[in-house]
């Protein structure tokens, strides 16, 4: 391959990555408070859907992605809803949020299939750093969700590892008990992080109709909701490796893509496979390697009830 | 000052176990009501028209148990998963590869007779999606990795290698394009009851749900699988093989799914096509959680839903999306869960001066 | 002047599903005072201090502090109270540093969290006190009596002058007990108030100034601790006379029903719990373990069972090579046992006590009718179990759930003694039991000891162990220190030995 061939598929990884890291960190920020949200396919889709509609009706692509955060954090609202409140099945309720998501996602966006839109997302060349050479074009000639997504990822570390606030999220998702004890209101942090994790969510499905894609098509993310789940757990849930996680899952997407292009005769079908069957591959590869004591947050996925006797 | 708050009750409320399922459909359908409503369709002749799709005529209830055969066997297929608390979403994958092998063995074995083409072509459908579900089922029982991811991840996998299949080497060179194999011979069709489009897959479902309530309640394999679903630490301590369990359960519960595929494809489809299932193994997770795992309510929960599937596709000529259908599962899922919590809490008011 | 206290809970009550427990509760402390909240296991002295601490919302009744009434929400507005718990299970984040969980949820007014400083604060509050802990090491590798500090440390942070203490003295050896006692003295002498929640009337006796005595969910009497001796509060705190059972060590042991020889066990992290251990234990005799929990008891439990493999070593039982023997195959050989999680692992919380009771034995041919179970085989002996050992219960086709804890242990208890087996491995029997339920418990033990059966008691309680166990081994960071006759030692020796000291032991067997 050549070498500007090769930087393209590198920047190209970081733009198929960066819906997935939107999702990724969002469901890293749930998780983090210990409740498991398997909705995020839900959540992109439909913040796709209303990023798109937005953006169709107002011609202004920034309403659009304030709408796509909305429908996320609604969506969210929902599984915190049920999940804190009602102490429900989290995974259930996870379902219940994907397959919801795709039905109301598919309803609203249904007369919006295939047109064209006016105001996406467009690659900006940032001053001076985008003229770097080899660099410049991999990491600098973006749209600015990539820039976000990349900040937000930062500023997410800081937040939990750096900050007071941090420690007590990261405490109600090890030991709700304990956090309980010395003050920490646990509903309203599971709250608030599951909320912001579905905003995220959203985030990342305006990413595919709004940059990435753009159009809308019913059921885009195609799995990608999933797989940001399970980079939450390649990650051991550190937003900085999801970072990095992310951007091979989009290294691998833009490679399936460039494959055809350059003579490898695969069938297409089986490249599409790929993205799945690595997904697999590394929650496999970290499980076995690193076991669950290297990172999952203690009350993943257990309601809190203050009276459990 | 009145302040409301869950109070744990003494006994599980069991008129619950009735009594929220059914409140959660009506439910379900008040929100789409107002959903309907606000988007500017007519709510009353949407609902009317699905209504009259699903029951308004034989042929309409008779596609309605056409598509509530699929239902219930993959409704069997995750309950059994769900019980030992195994999360297999990959139903739709192994319905997927069922059809696969069952689509194999009726093209490669040619004409013979049905007596036997069907029974192998049952049996492959059952080993082809039990060894989908015992991928993760291993992955799940010898290094713990996640059962909900990996057997998701799969179903993308599965609907690839049938479009594969169908776009490439099986394809019908007669189909003037269209992603299809061939027709099975006239051995690999499954027997309709009567005139209709109904077929044995009805027999096979109930037959399976009967099997499965003996099994679960009455036999020592049942009962393993009831402590290992509460407890693993007290059926490792009960002398119980957990892992082994896992794995058997995934297969079985894969292999069940997998016959699901069979049935559509013997009974409905007669060849293997790209769509086989509408995203039965995904709905067949609500029919289950709805039935709260009953063998014989899955049957019947599974017509609903089937009835909703035939429904949604009568309200496409009204311009109503078919995504309606998916909206309202998840909505009476949702209220399922929110309902759930009256079976071990009650509402209590707290007076309180402040 | 007339004091004014500083706590005063008036006329509380507060009921479970089931349970009444606490009623009509009125409690008072004064500033200064190290409080005795005393009453036997179930008699609501936890509850009622889960309600001072803001957990539990009381149903009836109102609190004051410092004369102000007062209205806890949660426990964020008890501490704000100055009001501090420190639970019997503690309630620290493993994975985090002594430091952050001292700082966890306390207002600092900065947003970020800067480590230095933190822990600097931390070792000031620590020297202050006399409580030692290292502020930048993870609590996961603390010991319980350090885990302890660091909660004590927390509610100090948090300027808490009540402190309240559930049972702070059952993780503990008796050298770390005497110095948590100077610690409270000191903080009493800072003027703080301290209540211990506790059912040791030794411990009433050595450090409190003054006594509430709960049963059954009442105040039963409240006074001085000068005015008062042991006897009156036994009589307070148990209404009918229990009579205590006790070991007849004159009865004879027999031949050597369990031997273990140089075993090593894992831990769950892949470490060593326990380093060649050897141990022999004859028919007819009970030996208990003694040890702080966590040095390698629950892994000697579990490798004997059959849950655990070893590393090395061989566990034989009649003479007989066991070690590749699974749970089911010692099972049917005669090894039972009792978990120390109750719920967790000997019982299946949410199925009904038919179902329970067959768990170690659904293998078996007489609960079933050809391939299929019989119902009415299981029905009749779940029925003779409940009759045998006294499980009050109202249907045998409910949950488990809704029995009490004394009732739950009688099931499994009797359930694994119904195996009539040769060997009985217990742990923690009596923990959390009322003392009518934890002596029927006895009983049995008893009961099953004249049997010949061979029974390896894990016990917390050192006056427990002087009383049902003819001897005793020690455990200590994983190894057996000493195996010593119950008639020819004492606590102190024990005591010594449980800290890890070298062996002073007579009897080696």
């Amino acid at each position: 391959m050549e070498a500007s061939a090769f930087i393209a598929l590198l920047a190209a990884a970081i733009v198929a990555g960066t819906p997935i890291l939107f999702a990724a960190l969002g469901e890293l920020m749930a998780e983090r408070s210990g409740i498991l949200n398997l909705g995020v396919e839900g959540m992109m889709l439909v913040g796709a859907v209303m990023g798109f509609i937005f953006t169709v009706n107002t011609g202004n692509h920034w309403y659009g992605l304030l709408a796509a955060i909305i429908g996320g954090g609604l969506m969210a609202t929902i599984h915190a809803f049920i999940s804190v409140s009602l102490r429900g099945n989290q995974v259930v309720s996870g379902l219940a949020l994907t397959i919801f998501g795709t039905g109301i996602s598919g309803f609203m966006g249904k007369s919006y299939q295939g047109i064209p839109i006016g105001g996406a997302f467009k690659p900006l060349v940032v001053p001076v750093l985008g003229d770097i050479p080899v660099l410049g074009p991999i990491l600098f000639r973006h749209d600015a969700l990539v820039y976000i997504s990349l900040v937000l990822a930062i500023v997410l570390w800081y937040v939990l590892y750096r900050t007071q606030w941090g420690l007590n999220a990261r405490a109600v998702g090890e030991n709700p008990a304990a956090a309980d004890a010395v003050g920490i209101s646990v509903s309203r942090v599971r709250y608030i992080c599951t909320i912001l994790g579905g905003m995220l969510a959203g985030m990342g499905g305006a990413y595919l109709s709004l940059a990435y894609a753009p159009t809308w098509q019913e059921n885009m993310t195609a799995g990608r909701g999933w797989i940001a789940v399970a980079l939450v757990i390649f990650a051991l849930w550190n937003p900085l490796r999801g970072v990095f996680g992310s951007y091979l899952f989009g290294g691998v997407e833009a490679l399936t893509f460039r494959m055809q292009t350059v003579g490898i005769h695969i069938s297409s079908f089986f490249l599409s496979m790929l993205p799945y069957l690595l997904t697999i591959f590394v929650l496999v590869l970290v499980t076995i390697r690193l076991r669950q004591e290297a990172g999952a947050p203690g009350a993943l996925g257990v309601p809190y009830d203050r009276e459990e006797r | 000052m009145l302040r409301l708050r869950l109070v744990k009750r003494e006994q599980d409320f069991l008129a619950a176990r009735v009594f929220v399922p059914i409140l959660s459909i009506l439910l379900a359908f008040a929100f789409g009501w107002i959903f309907l409503s606000l988007s500017g369709f007519e709510p009353g002749e949407t609902y009317r028209r699905m209504f009259q799709g699903a029951f308004g005529s034989k042929y309409a209830i008779s596609e309605t148990i056409v598509k509530a055969i699929p239902l219930s066997l993959a409704g069997l297929a995750v309950s059994l998963a769900f019980r030992m608390k195994l999360w297999n979403i990959g139903a739709e994958g192994q319905i997927y590869m069922g059809a696969f092998a069952a689509s194999g063995v009726a093209l490669s074995v040619g004409d013979a007779s049905a007596w036997l083409m069907l029974p192998i072509m049952l049996i492959a459908g059952f080993v082809a999606g039990g060894l989908w579900g015992a991928i993760p089922g291993t992955l799940r029982a010898f290094w713990d990795v996640n059962e909900t991811i990996t057997s998701l991840m799969l179903n993308y996998v599965a609907i690839f290698w049938v479009d594969y299949l169908v776009f490439g080497p099986w394809k019908d060179p007669g189909s003037l394009g269209f992603p299809l194999t061939p027709r099975f011979p006239a051995g690999g069709y499954l027997p309709t009851l009567g005139m209709s489009r109904v077929h044995m897959g009805l027999v096979i479902a109930a037959v399976i749900a009967v099997v499965f309530y003996i099994l679960l309640n009455y036999t020592r394999w049942g009962y393993e699988v009831k402590v290992i679903g509460e407890s693993q630490e007290a059926a490792r301590y009960a002398g119980m093989s957990v892992a082994k369990n896992i794995l058997l359960v995934m297969l079985i519960s894969g292999g069940i799914a997998g016959i699901a595929g069979m049935i559509e494809v013997a009974g409905i489809t007669h060849r293997l096509q790209q769509g086989i299932s509408p995203g039965y193994g995904y709905t067949a997770i609500i029919v289950a959680w709805l039935a709260r795992l009953n063998p014989f309510a899955i049957i019947v929960v599974a017509f609903l839903f089937g009835a909703l599937l035939v429904g949604g596709f009568g309200v496409q000529t009204f311009g109503v999306s078919f995504s309606i259908v998916l909206m309202l599962q998840g909505a009476v899922l949702f209220f399922l869960l929110a309902g759930e919590i009256f079976m071990k809490y009650r509402l209590a008011f707290n007076k309180e001066e402040v | 002047m007339k004091r004014v206290p500083i706590i005063e809970m008036v006329r509380i009550g507060k009921s479970f599903p089931g349970v009444m427990a606490n009623e009509d509760v009125s409690f008072r402390v004064y500033p200064g005072e190290i409080h005795a909240l005393l009453g036997e296991n179930g008699a609501g002295k936890s509850t009622l201090m889960s309600i001072l601490a803001g957990l539990y919302r009381p149903d009836s009744g109102y609190i004051k502090v410092r004369n102000n009434p007062v209205k806890f929400r949660s426990p964020r507005n008890a501490l704000e109270s100055g009001i501090g718990m420190i639970y019997q299970h503690f309630r620290l984040i493993q994975n985090f540093t002594v430091a952050e969980n001292i700082v966890l949820g306390a207002q600092t007014g900065t947003i970020k969290l800067d480590r230095k400083q933190i822990e600097e604060e931390t070792r000031e509050l620590s020297e202050r006190f006399g409580l030692e802990v290292n502020p930048s090491a993870k609590v996961n590798q603390l010991s319980l009596g350090e885990q302890q500090r660091v909660e004590i440390l927390k509610m100090l942070y948090r300027g808490c002058d009540i402190l309240i203490m559930d049972e702070p003295t059952t993780v503990l050896t008796p050298q770390e007990v005497s110095d948590l006692f100077k610690v409270l003295r000191k903080m009493a002498e800072q003027g703080k108030a301290v209540v211990l929640i506790t059912h040791k009337l030794n411990e009433v006796m050595e450090i409190a100034d003054y006594v509430t005595v709960l049963r059954k969910g009442s105040v039963v009497g409240d006074d001085r601790i000068a005015n008062l001796d042991e006897k009156t509060l036994t009589s307070m705190m148990v209404a009918r006379e229990v009579k205590a059972s006790k070991v007849d060590r004159k009865s004879q042991s027999g031949d050597a029903v369990l031997e273990i020889k140089d075993l090593q066990i894992p831990a769950d992290q892949g470490h060593i719990a326990v380093h060649r251990a050897n141990m022999t234990i004859h028919s007819g005799e009970i030996v208990a373990i003694a040890g702080v929990a966590g040095n390698g008891q629950r892994e000697l439990v579990e490798a004997i069972a059959g849950l655990r493999t070893p590393l090395a070593g061989d566990i034989l039982l009649l003479g007989e090579k066991i070690n590749h023997m699974d749970i089911r195959e010692r099972v049917d050989m005669g090894i039972t046992m009792v978990p120390e999680d109750r719920m967790g692992m000997g019982l299946v919380p949410n199925l009904n006590v038919m179902d329970n009771s067959i768990l170690r034995a659904y293998h078996r041919n007489v609960f079933s009718s050809g391939p299929f179970f019989n119902y009415k085989k299981i029905r009749s002996y779940t029925n003779k179990l409940v009759k045998d050992y006294n499980i009050y219960l109202s249907d045998v086709a409910h949950p488990i759930n809704y029995l009490s804890g004394g009732n739950l242990q009688k099931l499994l208890l009797g359930r694994e003694i119904d195996q009539a087996p040769r060997l009985l491995v217990a742990s923690y029997l009596v923990r959390g039991l009322d003392v009518a339920a934890a002596e029927a418990v006895y009983k049995i033990l008893l009961e099953e000891r004249a049997r010949g059966t061979a029974i390896l008691l894990v016990l917390e309680d050192l006056d427990d162990i002087f009383r049902m166990a003819d001897r005793v081994a020690v455990m200590y960071d994983g190894q057996v220190k000493d195996i010593l006759d119950v008639e020819s030692t004492d606590i102190d020796k024990i005591g010594a030995l449980m800290l890890g000291a070298e062996e002073v032991g007579v009897n080696n067997a």
